[in-house]
């Protein structure tokens, strides 16, 4: 009744931006509630020393100071986090596509394949955790046994300071069926008509590949690759249930986030903390920014952007 | 006149029979791949049943240890059982589905149907929320909900669910939304249907697929959540399948057999919604993680 009301009063346009804004106000209120409050309220709290029963204490810029010259297991934290994405993330793409180039061809088992390998990613988590770490167990694990198979003598894994990251690298491995379908839906989407025509010009197989099929994704990697990097920097989970908690040994698995929830829920320093995700916020700009900022020179887009 | 040799030389090369070669070998190369993919899996299940010695060796369960998932399921000295854990899991879920279709389908209806300033700018603002990492946010919003006095329970896990819902699933709903033609609406409106009527009785059910696939991916990252339980909850008898497989673990560690059957439990429904689900994760994905 108000809203007939209403039209009769005003221009259609304003009745229905209002609406507009009407439906959309649940994400509205979780964005202030939820995301751009508390990255403000991060950003002050930075400056704070806080242990949630105490009051705050102002310290400037004390954190951040803490941070790069007298805490180790920031840089250590920092320094594990991106070693594990300079490699899963690039091993994790290549594998997708891979995959997803497989996926693709005509063979009619392919859809069990498909549910075969995205299967894993559905099983994130604590359980798929639990059973690499059966399966990176040092004496009798499936890799060392295999291993053992060919006379060699396996690494003592999530027990060895060189070998611990490597293994969260290979175990995010198991997870490309994840971005594959990404991919694969990329590929489909290629017109069938440039290979074709690649065709009658003589073009090989790998030709096909080089010129029409990579170009073609680009877009679709480069998002991907933003994702990916965020995804691999928020590593929590698996660091924490393989662990214990602890990051060992010797802190060679304290990836960031865990260093971070250690800070905030082990230590109750909730302004250090409040510091610590805010350089993560940073880096993950700065990194999204440059990734942007190139992607002209690699990202191959049809001439047509919708808008 | 050619020789046997320049006969045969040329029967190798034609391009026919390479490409013949190569999709012989990638088909080979991609069961290999899946067969190494599912060992993990396989092995789960396998060594669930065994008793703990033999947990490592290469034999079959036979007999199957059905008494791994009974020991597992109420486990001595944990003070819960996995009927806690699970009722506790499955209510999250269910309230956090409920929470993200109800508010991910408003919003996207307003970003999809309606024409009002600032628009696009609040949908890009909204796309590269999903560039924002978890933990950003994570400490004011504890001490947030730390002062509402909604720590140790499912609140912060799921009000938040009811308020947007997701970038990702608001993306989602919205490209359904647009594939489907205006003069629906317009007819609707004629007909004298308000902004609610046409979202709830022509539109949504024109996009089920998107909403089973918010749905499902609502339900595996609810089931499989493991850092916001554990930060938000501290009674046992609150913990979900999550926290309570972690704490079984710390508690037994070195009985491989039963850890497996506890990890059996608790990914079995993931498992089955997979299976049964399958089009709608991959349809699902397929259509959103395009050209953004």
């Amino acid at each position: 009744m108000a809203d007939k009301v209403l039209k009769a009063k005003m221009k259609m346009s304003t009745h229905e931006a209002l609406w507009g804004y009407t439906f959309i106000t649940p994400w509205i209120l979780g964005m202030i509630f939820f995301v751009g409050g508390p990255i403000i309220a991060s950003f002050v709290l930075a400056f704070f020393d806080w242990d949630l029963i105490s009051p705050a204490k102002f310290v400037g810029l004390k954190n951040f100071a803490f941070m790069f010259t007298r805490d180790p297991r920031f840089l250590k934290s920092l320094w594990n986090t991106i070693y594990f994405t300079i490699f899963s993330v690039p091993l994790g793409i290549v594998g997708s596509v891979i995959v997803a180039l497989l996926m693709n061809q005509k063979w009619k088992t392919v859809r069990g394949l498909r549910t075969i390998y995205y299967l894993p990613s559905v099983t994130a988590g604590v359980a798929s955790s639990i059973i690499w770490m059966m399966i990176f167990n040092p004496d009798f694990g499936l890799i060392n046994s295999g291993l053992a198979l060919l006379g060699i003598q396996g690494p003592k894994w999530l027990s060895s300071e060189l070998w611990a990251k490597p293994a969260f690298i290979i175990m995010s491995l198991w997870g490309v069926g994840g971005n594959m379908i990404i991919y694969l839906a990329g590929l489909q989407g290629i017109p069938r008509q440039l290979y074709e025509a690649a065709e009658i010009d003589g073009a090989g197989m790998w030709d096909k590949f080089k010129f029409i099929t990579i170009p073609m994704l680009t877009p679709i990697i480069f998002f991907n690759l933003i994702l990916s990097i965020v995804g691999s920097f928020q590593v929590f989970t698996q660091a924490y249930v393989m662990t214990g908690g602890q990051g060992s040994p010797a802190d060679s698995t304290l990836f960031y986030v865990l260093y971070l929830y250690q800070v905030a829920f082990k230590f109750h320093k909730m302004g250090y903390a409040a510091a610590l995700a805010l350089i993560l916020f940073v880096i993950i700009l700065v990194c999204t920014m440059l990734q942007f900022r190139f992607a002209g020179g690699w990202v191959h887009y049809e001439g047509e952007l919708k808008k | 006149m050619e020789t046997t040799a320049a006969k045969s030389a040329s029967f190798w090369a034609s391009k026919k029979r390479q490409e013949t070669i190569v999709n012989i070998f990638l088909y080979i190369l991609a069961w290999v791949g899946a067969i190494i993919f599912l060992v993990p899996l396989i092995w789960m299940i396998v060594a669930s049943l065994k008793t703990n010695t033999d947990v490592f060796l290469i034999t079959l369960p036979i007999p199957p240890h059905w008494e791994n998932y009974v020991k597992a399921w109420a486990p001595e000295g944990l003070g819960e059982t996995f009927t806690t854990y699970s009722l506790n899991t499955i209510f999250i879920t269910v309230v956090a589905i409920i929470g993200v279709l109800f508010s991910s389908t408003l919003v996207a209806y307003g970003f999809a149907r309606f024409k009002f300033p600032g628009r696009d700018v609040l949908f890009l603002i909204m796309i590269s929320t999903m560039m924002v990492p978890a933990q950003v946010t994570m400490i004011p919003t504890f001490v947030l909900f730390k002062y509402l006095g909604w720590l140790d329970s499912f609140k912060p896990l799921l009000v938040p669910t009811f308020f947007g819902g997701g970038a990702f699933n608001i993306f989602l709903i919205r490209q359904f939304f647009m594939t489907i033609p205006y003069e629906l609406d317009d007819a609707a409106k004629i007909d004298g249907c308000n902004f609610f009527q046409i979202l709830y009785i022509i539109l949504l059910p024109l996009v089920k697929p998107a909403l089973a696939t918010v749905a499902i991916f609502s339900f595996v990252y609810n089931w499989n959540d493991f850092m916001n339980p554990l930060i938000y909850i501290n009674s046992s008898s609150k913990y979900t399948l999550a926290l309570g497989l972690q704490t079984f673990t710390t508690m037994y560690g070195s009985n491989y057999s039963s850890m497996m059957a506890a990890s059996t439990i608790v990914l079995l429904p993931i498992l089955a919604v997979f299976f049964f689900g399958q089009r709608y994760f991959i349809e699902g994905v397929a259509t959103s993680g395009l050209k953004g």
